[in-house]
């Protein structure tokens, strides 16, 4: 074993270690009731956005593109989730929560999934900007066609308006109510489900990082140049983080959906992108750990600072700059490592192998 | 030292014996959920306002109840309102003033269904607020009636016949107070003759304008916050387009918005339960203690709130509820209250029948020299 | 007759998305970033205008005048403070902290001036709309279109007669070059955001001429689909922005007239991204070549 691969290996049990003793810890603390009500509310939604973040990460850090439209997949998630819960509940009688949970947890990653790809094809041939932009697109054309989007459910068959309610045959159940998003949804998430949810993540995401897939994947960020003149199919492997961050998206999006009783497409806009954006930024570009860490740490701290609302998004906005300053302006960074000297071994083991770190290159 | 403990509780019994004869007042704690920041915050500081004068007056007049006013932000986000719920109880809340908008309200209601918390909320308006949940009430009307009373209004006292529609079709006020108006319009002889859509962040309405212009509609309807109303008639006056606009509830405070040329907004009509320049001495006592405490004018989402309070006051006072009651316990003995108290607040007369929806008479307003006249 | 009325419509929001696509192109073609923050940066010049207005009292012109060197200041601040930091990294990373400028100063507009809407005074502006038969036109239309030209043909003859505007044209060509050539980067590119952010500020204020609400999120979409029009016609080319912004407005209110209200902003997108697929250096925009 080479001392790249045992740091690696030490990375990644580190990660899953802390994820599964947060795990016990929280369960221990549920049966206890030693958990406060605010607290105990978020777990379901934490786990969501973990997984948002982790997802995004893949395609932002690992792959180095930057993507705008990730609620858009989400929304995508919580809504396929709602609806397919609700069809199996009215068509079936499916009384079980966790199977049908599963089932639309698997439909909302597969839907989409086959959003990803279908918006990869034509976003991946673009670079940089533009592709940060089309993304945005994307996210608000999805935000837009939901708004528009009209489900019922009657007799077991599932029905679909576009535009226009009134085609709905009289007597349907709505699953979906264009601008009034998906409505009674029985709320049937569980903690233990998200918790299962992020491991299968990590598992996907560290696994895909560390193969040849994903080497390749990181070389095209590195010098996209450089490894096209090596054989590397820039698009093909830009085309599998994209569309595995959009599948694993969607299945966070489905396990928020049916958190709660009602998803509505404004919950989904630009804005929440820009919210996993600053997750994944301020966990390390390429960390997933600080990503699982940033987006817990980021949805608690305003609930814990519920009096200091008003000025969080100010916050929000100040620390993502002085965070892309302090690790992308070379006199900055100079100064932050020779602050860290002592602690530089230890800075290095965390990043310099993971995966290039805080760098964006 | 025997001695002073003795003595310490000789007196603490007796401040306790003098303090039961006093009656001091019990304490209620009530938590007002809304918008506090975010794009909605608006209604959200408004409804919060408004309780909070109530709250004063009703704590300084010491009547049997003070009240604990808890203060949470839902940020107008399904996610949030769960998190503010839960931190109200949290903090002890026995009943809920809230949520301030409609989607947020029906998520934490039902919540508050499967827990059991009682539910009044001042202005969340959607049907889906208060179905399948028996814990959920309304100050405000509903859409479908507002759409409904609209369309009825407009037949009835024969503003014109050809009408147009312009509605956010990505607001669950806007599309819920259309469906209705839509669905009743051909029964009572009116043809709705163009319908357009726009969303929140629309800003260009030329297009929705031009069609119910070139439509030849007498009435355009707008169901609609005040916000895009006002860019509708700035819109209407550049193409020398002067139908009758007929607004909803949302549509008051279009005059306070700082800045806007109140002549654009001369003849508009509204349906509206509340307006502050209301002589009505109740009215007008609220609107004083509102501009003199926040400086400013308070919309119907503050006059809403400002009678929550009062209706949660005498809701828990047929209930019997006293500062030991827990919200599983006050949500029962609260509803079966709702249904027996009548409230005369600022904004009408209310009664409540089991479904939650308030009934009380909605008001026609004309805005004339820029100001609201009743007829 | 309504074709007409829908056609000028077009014409006014397309000129509106063209001066702010300017600020944008020009940016992009000078400092190779895309200037998020742009939007909100003409949401501070109509707040500004309208305290002029409002509160202050002052002419229309002294109003005008006032935003624009706000606008002017604050955009040279921002390039300061945040980007020029940031000359040498990557575009990922200037973008991110654009998006935290765009979020900063939406945040700070809203803790001074508040979450309730304002209405922005027009009376200056409106006079009597003018008639053509059925034709109904509003002045601030006419203003707006006219302002467009004036600005359009103004920054021409400054890129191609003087010696700045020659020095940004260089920058844009060649960093590296324009550099050993003797001409100052780092000023040419405070230059180009000075006038960016002035012409911005142009913007804010007919922007809410026309449509008179003034919020914190006033500037977000309307800068949004000024990029969208600035990348439409060519990022980095002048008469590109012109041509993308006007296209982009009548499209916009035709796909709105003609199609549905429902999707105006759906179809606005939709064009971006097929014209990107077709012409990825957009209708007027010069394909780039990389280098090793």
């Amino acid at each position: 074993m080479t001392k790249a691969k045992r740091k690696r290996l030490i990375y990644n049990l580190v990660t899953f270690g802390l994820v599964i003793v947060a795990f016990i810890i929280l369960e221990n603390m549920i049966s206890a009731k030693a958990i406060s009500r605010s607290l105990k509310g978020q777990l379901v939604p934490i786990c969501a956005w973990i997984i948002m973040a982790v997802s995004l990460n893949l395609v932002i850090g690992f792959s180095g593109e930057l993507s705008l439209g990730h609620a858009g997949f989400m929304s995508i998630g919580a809504y396929t989730g709602a609806v397919v819960s609700g069809w199996l509940l009215s068509a079936f009688d499916m009384q079980d929560p966790l199977l049908r949970l599963v089932l639309a947890i698997l439909a909302g990653g597969i839907l989409a999934g086959i959003f990803g790809v279908l918006i990869g094809i034509p976003v991946l041939r673009l670079r940089g900007d533009y592709l940060a932009i089309v993304t945005l697109a994307f996210g608000e054309i999805i935000r837009n066609l939901v708004n528009v989007l009209y489900i019922g459910t009657a007799n077991g068959k599932l029905h679909f308006a576009f535009l226009n309610k009134e085609k709905l045959p009289a007597g349907v159940t709505m699953l979906v109510d264009g601008a009034k998003g998906a409505v009674k949804i029985k709320p049937i998430s569980t903690f233990e489900v998200g918790f299962v949810l992020i491991l299968i993540t990590l598992i996907v995401v560290l696994n895909l990082v560390n193969s040849r897939a994903g080497r390749a994947i990181q070389a095209t960020r590195d010098n996209r140049i450089a490894a096209e003149s090596m054989g590397v199919s820039v698009t093909k492997y830009k085309m599998m983080a994209f569309v595995t961050a959009a599948v694993l998206a969607g299945m966070a999006g489905a396990l928020y959906g049916l958190n709660s009783s009602t998803v509505v497409p404004t919950q989904f806009t630009f804005n929440q992108s820009i919210n996993v954006l600053v997750f994944v930024v301020l966990g390390g570009l390429g960390n997933v750990l600080g990503s699982i860490i940033s987006a817990t740490f980021l949805t608690i701290l305003p609930e814990v600072l519920r009096e200091f609302a008003d000025y969080r998004m100010l916050v929000y906005a100040v620390v993502l700059i002085l965070v892309m300053i302090f690790t992308n302006n070379p006199t900055t960074r100079a100064f932050v490592n020779r602050l860290a000297s002592p602690a530089k071994k230890l800075v290095r083991k965390n990043r310099g192998e993971t995966a290039g770190g805080g760098d964006v290159k | 030292m025997k001695k002073l403990i003795a003595l310490a509780l000789a007196l603490v019994l007796a401040l306790t014996v003098c303090s039961a004869f006093a009656e001091e007042p019990i304490t209620l704690k009530i938590a007002h959920i809304g918008p506090l920041t975010g794009p909605a915050a608006l209604y959200g500081i408004a409804t919060s306002r408004g309780a909070q004068i109530a709250v004063d007056e009703i704590n300084a007049a010491g009547g049997k109840y003070k009240i604990e006013l808890i203060d949470e932000d839902d940020e107008h986000n399904v996610e949030k309102v769960i998190n503010a719920y839960n931190a109200a109880l949290d903090a002890g809340a026995q009943m809920i003033l809230g949520s301030t908008t409609s989607k947020p309200c029906e998520a934490a209601g039902a919540q508050g269904y499967t827990d059991r918390v009682f539910f009044l909320t001042p202005s969340a308006s959607s049907t889906a607020v208060i179905e399948d949940k028996d814990n959920v009430f309304q100050v405000c009307f509903t859409d479908p009636n507002q759409g409904a009373a609209s369309a009825e209004y407009i037949a009835e006292h024969k503003l014109g016949t050809k009408i147009a529609v312009i509605y956010n079709n990505a607001d669950v006020y806007s599309t819920g107070i259309r469906d209705t108006f839509v669905e009743k319009a051909p029964g009572l002889g009116l043809e709705i003759v163009s319908e357009e859509t726009f969303t929140d962040e629309t800003t260009d309405f030329t297009v929705q304008v031009g069609k119910a212009q070139e439509a030849g509609a007498e009435i355009v309807f707008l169901p609609m916050y005040y916000t895009p109303a006002s860019l509708i008639l700035k819109t209407a006056a550049d193409k020398n387009y002067k139908p009758i606009f007929f607004g909803v509830d949302g549509m008051d405070g279009i005059l306070s918005v700082e800045g806007f040329d109140t002549s654009l907004a001369e003849g508009v009509m509204l349906l509206t339960p509340f307006v502050a320049t209301s002589e009505d001495a109740k009215v007008a006592n609220f609107v004083k203690l509102y501009e003199d405490k926040f400086g400013e004018t308070p919309i119907q989402f503050a006059a809403d709130a400002y009678d929550g309070i009062y209706i949660l006051v005498a809701a828990a006072e047929k209930a019997g509820i006293t500062a030991d009651t827990t919200p599983e316990e006050a949500c029962d003995l609260l509803i079966a209250a709702m249904k027996e108290i009548q409230v005369d607040g600022i904004t009408g007369s209310m009664t409540w029948d089991e479904s939650g929806a308030v009934t009380k008479t909605p008001m026609a307003a004309t805005i004339e020299n820029g100001v609201y006249v009743f007829k | 007759m309504i074709f007409l009325d829908h056609l000028i419509n077009g014409l006014s929001l397309g000129s509106i998305y063209a001066i702010i696509a300017l600020g944008y192109t020009m940016v992009y073609g000078i400092a190779k970033m895309l200037n998020f923050a742009h939007g909100d940066v003409i949401m501070v010049g109509a707040y500004i205008a309208f305290c002029g207005l409002q509160y202050w009292g002052f002419p229309p012109v002294l109003a005008i005048l006032v935003a624009m060197v706000a606008c002017t200041i604050l955009g040279i601040t921002i390039e300061g403070l945040a980007y020029r930091p940031l000359r040498q990294a990557a575009s990922l990373a200037v973008l991110i902290t654009a998006i935290g400028v765009s979020y900063l100063l939406q945040n700070i507009a809203l803790m001074i001036w508040g979450a309730n809407p304002k209405s922005f005074p027009t009376t200056f502006i409106n006079g009597s709309s003018i008639r053509l038969g059925q034709l109904n036109i509003s002045t601030a239309t006419i203003i707006t279109i006219l302002a467009n030209v004036v600005i359009m043909v103004g920054l021409t003859l400054f890129t191609s007669k003087t010696k700045l505007g020659k020095a940004m044209r260089c920058v844009s060509e060649d960093r590296g070059a324009a550099e050993l050539m003797g001409i100052n980067v780092n000023r040419t590119i405070s230059l180009t955001f000075a006038i960016g952010s002035a012409l911005a500020a142009i913007a804010g204020i007919l922007l809410c001429s026309s449509y008179p609400i003034l919020q914190p999120t006033t500037g977000s979409m309307p800068g949004i689909k000024a990029f969208t029009a600035a990348v439409f016609g060519g990022i980095g080319s002048i008469p590109g922005a012109m041509l993308g912004g006007i296209l982009l407005g009548v499209i916009e209110i035709f796909g709105k007239a003609y199609i549905s209200t429902e999707l105006g902003d759906a179809i606005v997108f939709a064009v971006l991204i097929i014209v990107l697929l077709v012409k990825p250096a957009g209708l007027l925009g010069k394909p780039m070549r990389e280098k090793v």
